[in-house]
């Protein structure tokens, strides 16, 4: 058997063949507080390989210096789901001549198996590993919990480097990824900042609207038909969504409901109700803070799932597919139900679907969470600056003046007007809040195309273009 | 994000002094007056000057207009202030330009 341990991560990059044109990829778990996207970047760089194709699964502002990466051409085209402002920002006033590719997480498995985006050489940050490859998420000091991301980059990609900062002795037989992917490991002496990683904790939030806007929901969800036995939930790790969960959770707890599992990215509020007993078993494709993490290090019933099983398409059944009620953000929810949560109200990068259409398209039922306007911006508009997920998927929007319902869904919207509960006209409600902001101008749509979304089976959802000053 | 606009008149103006009021948080506007000598001033900075630069202007004017200030230099910091607070926060440093 061949060594695997190589003692830099030039020389992993060298030994994989990597050549300029090729396509790299990378996955998120570590989050803001990633060391390895950087540090690989810099090392490529430093080997005069260019135009490379960057796959990663989200982009965060630790990731800023790609900006020079960028410009150098050592990237010429970015695939992700995700991009949080600081780059966001960059790409739309046009940093790249190649339109960045917004996938969702179900997509970008999907288009990895499928082959439509392959991958040459993929970079997988492991928290512990031991030297042949086999590696998990749960222990370690950079610990991050489920590896989810990471399988089809390991599973598809010509060429694996786990790259790590525990090494253990072989077996460790907890691996997340087994060592049958991976052909180079690299120890390294940091692979993220722990405080970047996760937070110590996820809060709730106390702003007085948003905590009415999270009763409001868990009332539609108990009146919806399907909290019962059995039921399945996901939720975002947004203020109010949190706070909804916390409300739900009463009522579950009350009415004694015993249902299946919660999925998603995961925090230490699901894991309360799993121990509660509100759910049996919670499937995690990413952990959002140490509660979490300790969780899925050490209790059985909280499992971790991968990108294909957590929402790809291609795959025979995905657990977005079982999801009764899933609640999501937005920064803008047009009166068609698009949802943006790609760009700010001004057409800037801040963001991307992750999930969010995924999990809207399998589950029963979809549910937006929004204040009618944040400072003076009214979220609800007569169409959304991007769509990242098609109003076909949306079934309620919340907000703290009333719930409209998809047209679409008329006997939901009935059966929840019976139980008392404030339904709206989607129109009403951006009137409403128009009334309080004033109407707002619309700036002008911009220059060339910076982005284009896909949607989650790969068909063009829309594009983003370059922001003109 | 910056806009200025000049308006000339002849009145006397009732400023007499530097005036601040509001904040600098979310969903505020830090307005901030001073005596000017060749009529008003109107700064802006705004997160949302795109979408209501024009409805700000418009509402500090006017609350200027109904102060009878002819002659003074005004700079709004705003965070996304609703009409009514951008309103309110003018007519404070007015009040306390002026001296009241």
């Amino acid at each position: 058997m061949a060594m695997k341990i190589v003692a830099s991560l030039r020389e992993a990059i060298s030994l994989c063949g990597l050549k300029s044109g090729m396509s790299i990829s990378f996955h998120h778990h570590l989050r803001n507080g990633d060391y390895t996207l950087n540090r690989v970047m810099d090392e490529i760089a430093a080997l005069g390989i260019r135009d490379l194709t960057l796959n990663a699964s989200s982009l965060f502002d630790a990731h800023a210096p790609l900006r020079e990466h960028i410009k150098n051409r050592v990237v010429r085209k970015i695939n992700t789901d995700y991009m949080s402002a600081g780059l966001g920002r960059s790409i739309s006033e046009g940093l790249m001549d190649e339109s960045v590719e917004f996938r969702t997480h179900g997509g970008r498995p999907r288009d990895i198996a499928l082959g439509i985006t392959p991958i040459d050489v993929a970079f997988i940050a492991a928290p512990t590993a031991d030297p042949a490859g086999n590696c998990s998420g749960k222990y370690g000091p950079s610990a991050c919990g489920s590896l989810g991301y990471a399988f089809p980059d390991a599973m598809y990609a010509k060429k694996v480097v786990v790259i790590t900062d525990n090494l253990v002795p072989y077996p460790l037989t907890d691996a997340s990824i087994p060592e049958i992917y991976v052909d180079y490991v690299v120890p390294v002496d940091a692979i993220g900042d722990p405080r970047g990683i996760v937070s110590g904790t996820t809060k709730i939030t106390r702003d007085p609207v948003g905590l009415v806007m999270a009763e409001t929901a868990a009332r539609v969800i108990r009146h919806s038909g399907l909290l019962k036995d059995g039921f399945s939930f996901q939720t975002g790790a947004g203020g109010a969504t949190l706070a909804a969960a916390k409300f739900l959770k009463e009522i579950m707890l009350r009415e004694k409901i015993r249902g299946s599992f919660a999925s998603g990215g995961v925090t230490g509020y699901l894991v309360d109700m799993l121990n509660e007993g509100c759910f049996t078993s919670l499937m995690d494709v990413q952990c959002f803070d140490l509660k979490a993490v300790e969780s899925i290090r050490t209790n059985p019933a909280h499992h971790e799932i991968s990108a294909m099983q957590y929402a790809s398409p291609a795959a025979k059944s995905a657990v977005v597919d079982h999801l009764d009620v899933v609640l999501l953000g937005a920064t803008e929810i047009d009166t068609d139900f698009n949802v943006n949560v790609h760009t700010d109200s001004a057409g800037c990068i801040m963001g991307g679907s992750g999930g969010h259409s995924d999990t809207a398209a399998g589950a029963k039922l979809s549910m937006i969470i929004a204040p009618l306007f944040r400072a003076r911006l009214p979220i609800i508009t007569g169409r959304v600056r991007c769509i990242s997920t098609p109003g076909r998927d949306v079934d309620v929007v919340v907000t703290q003046r009333g719930v409209a319902v998809n047209p679409a869904k008329p006997d939901l919207a009935l059966r929840l007007k019976d139980a008392g509960l404030p339904i709206v006209d989607i129109h009403e409600l951006k009137q409403i809040a128009e009334r309080i902001t004033g109407v707002p101008a619309v700036p002008p749509e911009g220059g060339r195309v910076v982005a284009r979304v896909l949607s989650r089976d790969g068909e063009p959802l829309d594009v983003i273009r370059q922001l003109t000053r | 994000m910056r806009a200025a606009e000049r308006k000339v008149s002849t009145d006397m103006s009732g400023i007499v002094k530097r005036a601040v009021a509001g904040t600098l948080e979310s969903s505020d506007v830090f307005v901030e007056i001073e005596p000017g000598d060749s009529g008003i001033e109107v700064e802006i900075e705004s997160v949302v000057l795109a979408q209501f630069g024009d409805a700000i202007r418009a509402a500090a004017l006017d609350v200027l207009k109904e102060q009878n200030v002819s002659d003074a230099r005004v700079r709004l910091t705003d965070r996304g202030a609703l009409d009514c607070v951008i309103r309110a926060r003018v007519e404070t440093a007015v009040a306390r330009a002026k001296g009241e």
